[in-house]
């Protein structure tokens, strides 16, 4: 009986996973990749798994190996997960393949948009967008009679009106961690006001007004945040967002679909998406656009380049979003936009710029990364602390050899 | 014993540790001297990313290294005599806040940030780290025979939990809403957070040490406490010695050489301060040598890391650990000398 309802069981599960999208055909070369670990990438790598022979590691901290490990002779893996700022140690080193004749042999279901090309070759295709945008609580700004904020003095007028109503534990939500979010966030603030992050030669321009008004902005906001703000990165947000404590964030598109599931959200049907919001009305909202995308590497054989990219286009195909469509802002034929993913699209529209990712930018993130904490704990004013980020910048970016 | 029995028993663990622990220090040392640049150009480059309906494209001007034949990009290594050293110290901004003595300005220079943490870190968990284990290694010798083994079992259990893990449990109960933070607001009748201040989670770092490290120095004091001599306590009870004077002058002194070699170890593992610092994420507040020397180590998104400087912070960090250990190696070696104190080396 039980020998006989395992037999069933384990038929049916083959033909589930045969009807859920199958791979047009069946790949015999072993292939490795190596990619991010949130959700739209498990989506990917398992319908790339389906075609056979391809292992998967998904790891949130790729970017620390993919360098090195594209590098090896032959490359550890053959298929890397890149994003446009991850993507810039491998252009620089040369360690992927252009794309153009597999794009031409197997990619005909791409479109223009989703190939990124650098001096006219194919370097890499991507497959979704990214972007911070604001997130809020459409319940409690109807109660409130608060409009949808569009600069960021409304979000904060909107935030000392939620406080003082007491709808939620903190008016804001903030992936204000320590490190690289909080530098992103930095980031977006900065071009928010139109600053520029470089001056001829790589020299370093951040300490300025739009630096300082950026950094004043953001301290201004932290009033309404949880007061454990620096160790909270983008999943501790939208648990907050999920448990019902904060009304209002900047938090990433990928994000979105988290605030509807069932399973883990207590404010399903009541977070709503916008565009990020910008300084002044009608500005360049404080925000940048990521993509997210597939490389092949170089040093492996011809042969397993053509097997790796006919997976990697199995693993980024119509099936494979018809199944995810709310796991991200797709590019994929086939993706249907829906209300969670009309923040990132507002975002854009509004002008917000791709984050500008460079060998440069590297070092400034991580400079920004480490000092403007000390900014918001009080031990240095805005001033001091763009001075030491610009200085901290200046002896990684002289000691890399970009600046003279 | 023979000097060829010496050798065959010696000889294998000198050969591991030369290739694991010599070979790389000299590169190390080697490498703080050195630096390593690429050669960079700045070339006009179009590049297209996606929009939302169409593609992006821009002119910009982009620096990338120049690539030689073999595709690689052309690397220099040059010797930079202390220059990495000088940038992990700061010297001018050192001696300027040391000149107004300004201790904060100070304490923005990340190395003597973190060798402020470090110092203080190490200094009080040492005292905590012994007296603790030593209490619990008395307590647990006066209880009853039957009790003896579970006790040990659970007292022993924080040194078995990976560090990490032991430090993320802590972060658990305390970050947020967490269990242990809630349970102090109800108490407490306030509003709690544990991470939104330096101090509350340096106590946590502190707290998570002293918890994790404490059942080793009870480990090695207990195994001590049996062979105290019983003719002397005995006597010491027949001279009216109490309970208190008994510990103090016939215990402690029998545990000394324990408690220089726990003091030995707690303090070249705390000085290495690191999985507290990921643990509980304190890099906004404070940081330690070894996460510093980590944090130059790790590749940025653009994949730049600053070897020459992580390797000046690591030397730094071992002179440190060995200025910290001189004062004791010192006793043990005149304890261990012919006619010393210690004689033939007390239980170790």
């Amino acid at each position: 009986m039980n020998l006989k309802k395992f037999a069933i069981a384990a038929v049916a599960s083959l033909f589930a996973t045969g009807a859920w999208a199958g791979c047009s055909f069946e790949n015999s070369v072993p292939l490795k990749s190596l990619t991010a670990g949130f959700a739209a990438w498990k989506a990917v790598t398992s319908a790339m798994a389906e075609c056979g022979n391809v292992e998967s590691e998904l790891d949130q901290e790729f970017r620390t190996k993919q360098p090195a490990a594209f590098a090896a002779q032959p490359a550890l893996y053959h298929i890397g997960g890149v994003s446009n700022g991850t993507h810039v140690p491998l252009l620089n080193e040369g360690t992927t393949r252009p794309l153009d004749d597999l794009v031409a042999k197997y990619g005909g279901h791409l479109s223009p948009n989703q190939l990124i090309r650098v001096d006219g070759r194919t370097m890499a295709v991507a497959m979704m967008v990214n972007a911070q945008h604001l997130m809020y609580r459409e319940d409690i700004l109807n109660d409130l009679g608060i409009a949808v904020p569009a600069t960021y003095e409304e979000v904060l007028a909107a935030a000392e009106a939620i406080k003082q109503a007491g709808a939620v534990d903190y008016p804001l939500g903030g992936t204000y961690k320590t490190g690289w979010n909080l530098a992103e966030e930095f980031v977006n603030m900065y071009l928010g006001h139109g600053g520029e992050f470089f001056a001829a030669g790589n020299q370093p321009a951040i300490d300025n007004e739009k630096g300082v008004a950026s950094l004043e902005m953001m301290k201004r906001l932290t009033a309404y945040m949880d007061p454990e703000y620096l160790v909270s990165d983008s999943t501790y947000v939208q648990q907050q967002f999920q448990q019902g404590k904060v009304a209002l964030a900047n938090l990433w598109a990928t994000r979105a679909g988290a605030m509807d599931d069932a399973a883990e959200s207590q404010v399903v049907g009541k977070v709503k998406m916008a565009s990020a919001p910008s300084i002044e009305a009608g500005g360049r909202p404080a925000s940048t656009l990521w993509w997210d995308g597939i490389v092949i590497a170089k040093n492996i054989t011809d042969e397993e380049a053509d097997a790796a990219f006919r997976v990697a286009m199995e693993g980024i195909d119509r099936e494979m979003v018809e199944a995810n469509n709310a796991a991200a802002v797709w590019l994929i034929d086939g993706f249907q936009p829906g209300a969670m993913a009309a923040g990132a699209a507002a975002t854009a529209a509004n002008g917000a710029v791709p984050y500008p990712a460079s060998s440069q930018m590297g070092i400034m993130h991580s400079a920004l990364g480490n000092g403007i904490a000390d900014f918001l704990t009080g031990a240095k004013d805005a001033a001091t602390a763009l001075a030491d980020i610009e200085a901290e910048y200046l002896t990684a970016a002289k000691e890399k050899g970009l600046v003279q | 014993m023979k000097f060829r029995t010496f050798a065959a028993f010696v000889g294998p663990s000198l050969f591991l540790m030369f290739v694991f622990i010599a070979a790389p220090l000299v590169s190390v040392f080697w490498q703080s001297f050195h630096v390593t640049k690429a050669r960079f150009e700045t070339v006009e480059v179009e590049t297209c990313t996606p929009g939302f309906l169409k593609p992006t494209c821009v002119t910009e001007m982009v620096t990338r290294p120049v690539l030689d034949e073999h595709g690689q990009p052309r690397l220099e290594t040059r010797f930079t005599g202390f220059g990495s050293y000088r940038n992990v110290l700061e010297p001018d901004r050192t001696l300027a806040a040391l000149r107004d003595l300004d201790w904060r300005a100070l304490l923005t220079i990340d190395f003597w940030k973190a060798l402020r943490f470090t110092l203080t870190f190490t200094l009080i968990t040492l005292p905590l780290v012994i007296g603790g284990g030593l209490v619990i290694a008395v307590v647990v010798n006066n209880v009853a025979r039957s009790l003896r083994g579970p006790v040990i079992f659970v007292s022993l259990l924080p040194f078995i939990i990976t560090p990490v893990i032991g430090a993320l449990s802590i972060r658990w109960l305390f970050i947020g809403d967490g269990i242990m933070t809630a349970f102090l607001e109800w108490w407490l009748e306030r509003d709690i957070a544990m991470f939104a201040q330096g101090g509350t989670i340096e106590l946590l770092m502190l707290f998570y040490r002293v918890w994790h490290v404490a059942p080793f120095a009870f480990v090695v004091f207990y195994a001590g406490l049996q062979t105290v001599n019983q003719d002397t306590l005995e006597s010491a009870i027949i001279d009216g010695a109490s309970r208190w004077e008994r510990l103090r002058y016939v215990v402690i002194p029998h545990l000394m050489p324990l408690i220089v070699f726990v003091a030995l170890i707690h303090l070249m593992d705390a000085y290495r301060v690191f999985e507290e610092v990921v643990g509980f994420s304190s890099q906004a507040h404070v940081i330690s040598l070894q996460w510093l020397t980590y944090d130059l180590l790790t590749p940025d998104d653009s994949g730049n890391r600053a070897i020459s400087r992580a390797s000046a912070s690591a030397m730094l960090t071992m002179v440190g650990i060995v200025i910290l250990l001189v004062p004791l190696l010192l006793r043990t070696w005149r304890d261990q000398r012919p006619g010393g104190p210690g004689g033939a080396g007390g239980g170790r």
